[in-house]
């Protein structure tokens, strides 16, 4: 196939693949256009063989590492620890509502660093709006807070973020390494939001909650120790070299037994919390990416990903990055950029996951696309007033991704 | 029909106590009063939304959708907090309930009404125009009837007033 022709029908089929995901016409699954798409690849002789082979067979540990991470967040709800986090809240933060936001910032940053942000979308943002609701306080804050924290707190570690995951098999970082050096960004980003909600919601910021009554149930203990040392076996695996997947599913292995054998969870469920579905479109968008990448735009993308360790660079990286995360999604976005940013060298790699993880928070879906559908799905005297949230992301968005690339760059002398 | 007069009160999270027992006293008795909550329609909607960021992933099984979920909660709370404040009341009152745009919706709500009831909710520790937050200012500026403007904590006295600014000579 002429290489013009090849890269249009590469872009093509990428456009068709992202646009089926964001439209997800009568709810099907998104792996419904994604597979075909990446046989297409193959079959049109865009990706050679080998090629999408070696995808797969890279991409297939990252996939796996997911799907026992998705497992470990459903299980540690099964046995209660986000009803206890908010019983926790409650209790703590005694009706004022700058400490419940304060509390929601500790567990929201806790709960997406090492359960994922999924967790914190699925999992913990209602269990934080009923203790809002259960405390009498106004909601807002602590919601938007929780949807930004999902993004910026999403910094820290590989399983935080299924972008972290794709990126760190390819930047050759250990597990601790990686933890090491995204610390100071995690916290900066954080910082970041945390100022700038406090002002921006003073005024929703008022009153005192009623009083909560102390927790009578105590924190399962098990699932917290469970999630402690599987953190702790990720940082040992990477030394003797096993695969952090493996121990990722030891971790949900650990909790799925005694769950499944006191019946607090039937095998479809956690079938369910797998989504296999997904992760099969994870691995079939991997493919049509690396199609798009071989056919041509690869070549564009390094020419727009800026290369060096200085903080000039660094921040044209994580700019770029954000931009593409808002334009399609972060998943492809991350997809496109790591060829180009694992030449350049695992600096390159974390300034570009600062980007597409901090970037999302200029909309509330993640990607702009996904925006204007949902607007073009609502009655138009139907549509919510995004417009606060739309302002928040302007604000916070910019000034996290130059405190974290600032602190990224910091890192990256202090642990050369 | 009574010919009272009919009164609205803007019942908010956080103020809602302080507002009553500062406006309360103040109604005729004969007041015909609506209680009413309007809950912000965005926090379901952003809630929904981030799920669709994380494209498949986010596909949880039936009664687990967190916009759902978030969207019973309020409307469980919403009513929680109108029979809170009818009890705080006293006197029998209408009740409504509703969700989308807070401000829009209140003015709507006091097209019906000869006073309505609202509550100061901004940074109230200096007082200018920040001590009305965006929404309060809204209503306040495009309400269709008298408003009744109360604190819902401490009523500042006169020496909240910053001193005039020095004679030049």
């Amino acid at each position: 196939m002429p290489r013009a022709l090849a890269e249009t029908a590469a872009l093509l089929l990428l456009a068709a693949t992202l646009a089926f995901a964001v439209m997800r016409p009568g709810g099907l699954p998104e792996a419904l256009v994604a597979v075909p798409a990446a046989l297409a690849t193959v079959a049109l002789g865009i990706l050679p063989l080998a090629d999408a082979v070696d995808e797969v067979r890279s991409l297939g540990p990252t996939v796996a590492f997911l799907a026992a991470v998705l497992v470990l967040a459903e299980l540690c709800d099964r046995e209660g620890l986000f009803e206890a986090a908010g019983a926790w809240m409650a209790a703590s933060s005694r009706g004022r509502p700058v400490a419940l936001l304060a509390l929601v910032f500790v567990v929201g940053s806790a709960v997406t660093a090492a359960l994922s942000l999924d967790a914190t979308v699925v999992l913990l943002t209602p269990v934080v709006f009923a203790t809002v609701a259960r405390l009498r306080l106004r909601a807002k804050p602590h919601m938007y807070a929780c949807t930004h924290l999902a993004n910026s707190a999403s910094l820290l570690l590989p399983v935080s973020n299924l972008t972290n995951l794709l990126a760190f098999r390819a930047s050759g970082l250990s597990f601790a390494r990686f933890g090491a050096l995204m610390a100071l960004p995690w916290l900066a980003a954080i910082g970041v939001e945390w100022l700038v909600l406090r002002r921006f919601f003073t005024s929703d910021l008022v009153g005192r909650g009623e009083a909560a009554a102390r927790p009578g149930r105590r924190a399962p203990r098990y699932p917290v120790t469970v999630i402690c040392c599987t953190l702790v076996g990720f940082a040992l695996a990477s030394t003797v070299h096993l695969d952090p997947a493996v121990v990722a599913a030891l971790g949900a292995a650990a909790l799925a037994v005694p769950a499944l054998a006191g019946r607090r969870v039937r095998a479809r469920e956690l079938g369910r919390a797998v989504a296999v579905p997904f992760l099969l479109f994870v691995v079939a968008l991997g493919v049509v990416v690396r199609a798009v990448s071989v056919a041509g735009l690869g070549s564009l993308v390094t020419r727009l990903v800026p290369v060096g360790g200085s903080l000039w660079a660094l921040l044209g990286v994580a700019v770029v990055a954000a931009l593409l995360a808002n334009l399609v999604n972060n998943l492809p976005a991350i997809l496109l950029l790591l060829p180009a940013a694992t030449v350049a060298g695992p600096a390159t790699v974390l300034a570009a996951l600062i980007g597409v993880n901090v970037g999302p928070n200029l909309t509330y879906v993640g990607s702009l696309a996904t925006l204007l559908w949902r607007r073009v799905l609502r009655e138009r005297d139907a549509e919510p007033a995004i417009g606060e949230f739309l302002a928040l992301g302007a604000v916070t968005v910019p000034a996290a991704l130059v405190a974290a690339t600032a602190a990224l760059w910091v890192m990256l002398r202090v642990l050369p | 029909m009574s010919s009272g007069m009919r009164v609205l009160v803007w019942v908010v999270e956080g103020t809602w106590e302080g507002c009553l027992a500062a406006a309360v006293p103040l109604l005729p008795a004969g007041a015909e009063i609506t209680l009413l909550h309007a809950a912000p329609g965005e926090v379901e909607e952003v809630a929904g939304g981030a799920l669709a960021g994380l494209l498949g992933r986010g596909r949880p099984g039936p009664g687990r959708d967190p916009a759902r979920r978030i969207g019973a909660l309020s409307d469980a709370a919403a009513g929680e907090l109108l029979e809170a404040a009818a009890a705080r009341l006293g006197r029998p009152a209408r009740r409504l309930l509703r969700r989308g745009r807070v401000e829009r919706l209140v003015v709507e709500a006091a097209q019906a009404a000869d006073l309505l009831v609202a509550a100061r909710d901004g940074d109230r520790s200096r007082l200018g125009p920040a001590s009305l937050g965006p929404a309060t200012r809204f209503v306040v500026d495009h309400a269709p009837c008298p408003v009744l403007l109360v604190w819902p904590d401490r009523t500042p006295g006169v020496e909240s007033i910053p001193p005039p600014p020095p004679e030049r000579p």
